[in-house]
């Protein structure tokens, strides 16, 4: 087992006039290749500074982050928008998907900052649209498409340029729960048969239970770091 | 919900190009989708921009059409000439025609035995008087001249000839019509041979002048020349008080352009003396125009209004710009979100920027290239259909086009800072 991510004594403190406030008060994390992750915790934990910090949206203020090799602490705004491009694959609770644009184009944007040629950027995004079961609906435009639909495209989005790691910000959030289960068995099943790292962050324990290791995030601190027993889906 | 199960294989790693970052091309067909996204709006945008550079293409058209009709008229005029007129010249001092001496045939002879470079000189003897044919009427201006005449203003006979040096000599009852006249007094039908009056006397028709436009002394198309002999002993009263025969101006047309200040000087010089004046000019009675000069302050003047009309168009176009400022504002705004999601995914701040200025820039140009047509609209029928000659020049449509593009990025850079510069995690997270 690799690990990809190495988080170490990572704190972050933001300034609002007069108060600091501390989000993150060291952080110890590691996780490995091909982990299954959700990080759980109440609004205000930290979570959500948390997943931007793994995400390359944020830098801390103190501590080591290292994804995939890379130290990501110290780097500038321009050498996190190209590891966030190769490095990291989002799914969002609002889909985040361009409405004007098929699907197919919706899946492909993002390697156009890459830099990567038309004809393998579609082929790409042809199979990886395949891959969550929208291999029909190509063309489809985001108001054609129901919401569930809508998140697989965005799952499609993340996985095309095969990412380390793919980062889920409430993936359900916008979903009923027959389709917030069939897009976290989806989910389930590209880290099982692909292999990919998935860390998902929610509030909902129901929908952490679909991971192999939870963990909690409370008062800037992880309050729980273990490997989830009561196991939703397929074994 | 299973998974396409035949898609085994994972997507391989992407082999990295060694240079990161989105062709202009990507950009450029980002911009115009979302160009294309809010048609109306597009288009109204770039209507402001459409309007300006329309006018600046049209009134600089016009205005250089129109400079250019000033200077052929003048040209066909003969910019060598110099005419002498009475009175004093514009500068101060005693006011009006008080103590003036009119010019006189003395002083055309004073000229001629000069044996300047020169072709005349040209006496003229303008007066109204009633000109009338079998079938028309009105009162006209006469002008009496030389057979030098037709020579010294390069005049083109449409049928018939200029009445000779004869003529002259023995003050025949000749006319030579200019065109505007003749047509009033025959209509289309031939002129020459027949017999008009100037006030109670006959004159025969001996030609008809090609039409040449106007000039500061009013159009020779309207006039009736005669033999100045005539004018001035059978027609007019000839006679100044001292008992001279008067003329009204005197045309010399100097034979080389670079002679012109020579011979003005020289024709000063020479009537002064004649006339008993000061030598230094202080108390001239005559004045000598010359017409070359006469023709550069008259294209300034109407260059000078063309710049000034084409600052006023300028003036529409800078509002132009600032719709395309103010659309492409609420443009980020709106679509906080979408940029966002872009960072997040990996584009960088600079290319959130070209975007933007890109699609200012397609804005403000394609307004242009329309505005250039439609600018254009309004010159080229006037041309085509001979009302007035403005050939559209490359020159306005190169001014029109930068100064749009310079719009489009003076007036979009600061809407593309602002996209370029937003946070990704709140730009994410706008409603």
């Amino acid at each position: 087992m690799t690990a990809m991510i190495t988080i170490e004594g990572m704190t972050k403190v933001y300034t609002m006039g007069e108060f600091e406030v501390h989000a993150l008060r060291g952080v110890n994390v590691t996780i490995n290749s091909g982990e299954f992750v959700a990080i759980m915790g109440p609004s205000g934990s930290g979570k959500s500074t948390l997943m931007n910090m793994i995400g390359c949206l944020d830098t801390p203020t103190a501590g080591r982050y290292q994804l995939d090799g890379i130290e990501v602490a110290s780097l500038n705004d321009n050498d996190l928008s190209a590891v966030r491009a190769r490095k990291l694959g989002f799914v969002f609770q609002q889909y985040m998907l361009l409405p004007r644009q098929t699907a197919l184009a919706n899946v492909e944007m993002p390697m156009v900052y890459r830099g990567i040629p038309a004809s393998e950027r579609k082929r790409r995004a042809t199979v990886a649209l395949e891959l969550v079961g929208m291999g029909n609906r190509l063309d489809h435009r985001p108001n054609e498409l129901s919401g569930g639909q809508q998140q697989r495209v965005a799952i499609a989005r993340a996985l095309a340029g095969s990412p380390s790691v793919i980062l889920a910000d409430e993936p359900t959030g916008a979903l009923d729960s027959t389709t917030s289960e069939e897009i976290m068995l989806t989910l389930q099943q590209l880290n099982r048969e692909q292999g990919l790292t998935i860390i998902i962050v929610t509030h909902e324990a129901d929908i952490a239970a679909y991971a192999d290791r939870i963990v909690t995030i409370r008062d800037g601190v992880v309050l729980h770091d273990r490997k989830n027993e009561a196991h939703h889906g397929v074994e | 919900m299973a998974l396409n199960n035949s898609k085994r294989q994972i997507l391989a790693p992407v082999t990295e190009s060694k240079s990161n970052g989105l062709e202009y091309g990507e950009l450029l067909r980002v911009s115009m989708d979302s160009l294309m996204a809010n048609k109306l709006r597009t288009f109204l945008t770039m209507l402001g921009v459409i309007i300006g550079v329309a006018s600046v293409v049209s009134l600089m058209t016009l205005g250089n059409g129109a400079s250019n009709a000033i200077t052929n008229q003048f040209s066909s005029l003969g910019t060598n000439n110099l005419t002498i007129l009475p009175g004093r010249p514009n500068r101060g001092g005693p006011p009006g025609q008080i103590g003036v001496q009119p010019l006189t045939m003395t002083d055309v002879k004073t000229i001629r035995v000069l044996k300047l470079p020169i072709n005349g000189p040209v006496p003229n003897f303008t007066n109204q008087a009633t000109l009338s044919a079998a079938a028309a009427e009105k009162s006209g201006q006469v002008l009496g001249t030389t057979a030098e005449y037709k020579d010294v203003n390069t005049i083109v006979m449409a049928s018939g000839s200029f009445f000779s040096e004869g003529n002259v000599q023995s003050a025949s009852q000749v006319v030579v019509l200019g065109s505007n006249l003749k047509t009033f007094l025959f209509g289309s039908g031939e002129a020459v041979g027949e017999s008009i009056r100037i006030n109670s006397m006959n004159v025969r028709v001996v030609g008809v002048m090609e039409a040449k436009g106007g000039n500061p002394f009013g159009s020779v198309d309207d006039q009736a020349l005669v033999p100045i002999t005539l004018a001035q002993s059978r027609l007019f009263a000839g006679r100044s008080t001292s008992g001279e025969l008067r003329v009204s101006n005197i045309t010399v047309a100097v034979k080389n352009t670079e002679d012109i200040p020579f011979v003005e000087e020289r024709l000063k010089m020479a009537l002064r003396d004649a006339r008993k004046l000061n030598a230094d000019g202080t108390d001239d009675d005559f004045q000598v125009l010359n017409q070359a000069s006469f023709l550069t302050s008259l294209t300034q003047v109407t260059s000078l209004l063309t710049t000034f009309l084409a600052a006023v168009a300028g003036i529409s176009l800078l509002v132009g710009g600032i719709g395309i400022m103010n659309i492409m504002l609420v443009s980020v705004t709106e679509r906080t979100r979408e940029i966002g999601l872009r960072r997040a995914v990996g584009a960088q701040s600079k290319d959130i920027l070209l975007q933007f200025m890109i699609e200012a820039m397609v804005l403000s140009m394609l307004g242009g290239i329309t505005g250039v047509i439609v600018g254009s609209i309004l010159p080229i029928i006037l041309t085509i259909t001979k009302i007035f000659e403005a050939p559209v020049t490359l020159s306005s449509v190169i001014i029109s086009l930068t100064v749009s593009l310079a719009t489009g990025l003076f007036f979009g850079i600061w809407p593309a800072r602002n996209a370029a510069r937003l946070n990704p995690i709140q730009a994410l997270r706008h409603e």
